[in-house]
């Protein structure tokens, strides 16, 4: 049996409710049933709540770490011949399960190598699950490295839209959005210039301004927060409170929980690839605190 | 599959961007920019023209619109494959980070480089103009041979791409199977006229020799030769079918090894 950690249930996760198989089918079929049955069983809530737009089930990544890369053709082939092709396999998540529902504003908390980065990478679609399913049902924007999909020889200008082009965006779209990404990227008359000859606060400036020139319905965060100056720190932390209060579901990772406290409503914590603990972000972050504060007296 | 085709049709601007990319990096820093399509073939035909022009005899076609059609053709072969090859890794930290559809990279790659050579076509033309070779309908024949070599070259390019993300020496033998390719092409000079033919089947079983037969049937005004046609045709089928298949089988592998 599996549990489910879903974001709706207000009890700790010690207590979630379990499941069992046959219900488990149905929420693959139709959720909106399911969400409505698993209220009846606990206290009735006022608010209906709202749909998942992200499910995560049973999810695994498995990397294969060769102990010698082996990259060579020749290489390759002794190593067959001779039977040595071993890998050594590493879980990087393993059998993780949650649900996000709409407006949730989701802080993923874990010690370094605990699986958080590469957990966003299964959600923003760049790494494939070994096993289990993730299921994105809205538009994802992934602030995960600014600026990474920058040629350097293209000048700031030519990269709004190869950048935005990446993203999916529309060019008309891109048009007519061009000088408003200008604007807020603070670049000037530096657009013209190719990014090469740019800061890396420059760069980030840039990227930042064009990632969130459409109103995402999913914004995935991986400490991106400090971007630029102060100023431009600000100004980005602004736009994303904004973005934040028209309902945007969020999803932060961190390994501070002051963050997360301060932006989260809900939040989760991994641990070795594991999902540990999730619920609302005050008991999480407490409870995380405990285990990094426990990892130093060891 | 209806899926692949909704995110095509999302990506169609990704895809237009890389192809303007490709194009506008190659010739950004230099004076004369894009004329180079141009002028690169012309130059290489007169170089070939003057070193090799007696390899042709009289009555033979005429050789600088003869070199021109070998060289253009195998020209585009040889870059096309070349950056599909390299089209993954070099886009390595994007593919990474952002995620679009991975076939992108070597399809864009493969189309800026069919344009240009689409481009570098007008030589060809005025060089044929200036030669006066006879033009008849037969000309509207070309049109096989330049699909067909941009299905063998994707083909070709998608299975390169794949296999350069698992073995990076593939780069250095692919530069030594193309100098096979080339010289199998026959650009300079005639199967027939070779002393010993013996190796003949190394021509017939060369699909861009194919192709460039064809190719110079159409322009000096003579009927495709149908060997050369189905088999060109049908081995940039089967190269585009198992490119498609491998490509698609071990994408989700690249971002492991890349």
């Amino acid at each position: 049996m599996q549990e489910e950690n879903s974001f709706e249930m207000t009890n700790t996760p010690a207590e979630t409710a379990v499941v069992d198989p046959a219900e488990k089918k149905e929420t693959e079929i139709s959720d909106g049933e399911i969400a409505v049955v698993k209220e009846e069983k606990k206290k009735p809530k006022k608010k209906k709540p709202k749909k998942k737009v992200i499910e995560v089930n049973g999810l695994g990544v498995r990397f294969n770490m060769a102990e010698q890369k082996v990259d060579s053709l020749k290489e390759y082939f002794i190593r067959l011949v001779h039977r040595n092709l071993k890998y050594k396999e590493f879980w990087a998540l393993k059998d993780v399960t949650f649900a996000i529902r709409k407006g949730d504003r989701v802080g993923i908390l874990g010690l370094n190598g605990a699986g958080k980065s590469t957990l966003l990478k299964v959600i923003a679609g760049v790494l494939k699950a070994t096993e289990g399913t993730v299921s994105v049902k809205e538009s994802v924007v992934p602030l995960l490295e600014l600026g990474a999909g920058f040629d350097k020889d293209y000048t700031g200008a030519e990269n709004i839209y190869l950048y935005g082009s990446m993203l999916g965006y529309r060019r008309d779209f891109i048009r007519e959005k061009f000088d408003e990404i200008v604007k807020f990227s603070e670049l000037g008359d530096f657009i013209n210039v190719p990014v090469k000859n740019y800061s890396s606060g420059m760069r980030a400036r840039l990227g930042f301004s064009i990632a969130t020139i459409v109103d995402p319905q999913i914004l995935i965060l991986d400490e991106v927060l400090s971007v630029g100056d102060a100023k431009f720190k600000k100004k980005s932390a602004n736009k994303l409170k904004k973005m934040m209060k028209s309902g945007v579901t969020v999803l932060l990772v961190s390994h501070q929980s002051e963050q997360v406290r301060s932006i989260c409503n809900k939040a989760i914590i991994l641990d070795h690839g594991r999902l540990i603990a999730s619920g609302k972000a005050e008991e999480i972050c407490d409870r995380y605190e405990e285990i990094c504060s426990a990892e130093k007296t060891k | 599959m209806l899926t692949a085709f909704k995110n095509f049709g999302k990506f169609r601007y990704l895809l237009y961007e890389l192809i303007k990319k490709d194009i506008k990096l190659k010739y950004r820093s230099s004076i004369l920019g894009v004329l180079w399509t141009l002028l690169e073939p012309l130059l290489t035909m007169i170089v070939l023209t003057v070193v090799f022009s007696g390899l042709l005899g009289k009555g033979d076609d005429n050789f600088p619109v003869y070199i021109l059609c070998g060289r253009l053709l195998y020209s585009f072969f040889s870059t096309g494959t070349k950056t599909a090859l390299k089209s993954i890794r070099k886009n390595s930290s994007t593919i990474r980070k952002v995620y679009v559809p991975k076939y992108m990279y070597p399809l864009a790659s493969t189309l800026s480089s069919y344009l240009i050579f689409l481009i570098s076509l007008i030589v060809l033309v005025g060089v044929a103009l200036y030669e006066k070779v006879n033009m008849t309908p037969a000309i509207f024949g070309a049109i096989f041979p330049l699909i067909t070599v941009f299905f063998l070259t994707l083909g070709v390019g998608l299975i390169l791409s794949v296999l350069d993300v698992f073995f990076r020496d593939l780069e250095y033998l692919w530069t030594v199977v193309l100098m096979l390719i080339m010289y199998t092409c026959a650009i300079f000079y005639k199967v027939e006229s070779l002393k010993s033919v013996t190796n003949e089947w190394i021509f017939k079983i060369n699909p861009l020799y194919s192709l460039i037969v064809n190719f110079r049937n159409a322009v000096f005004g003579r009927a495709l030769d149908m060997y050369h046609f189905w088999y060109a045709l049908g081995f940039s089928a089967v190269v585009m079918l198992l490119g498609s298949f491998l490509f698609y089988k071990k994408q989700d592998k690249f971002i492991l090894y890349i």
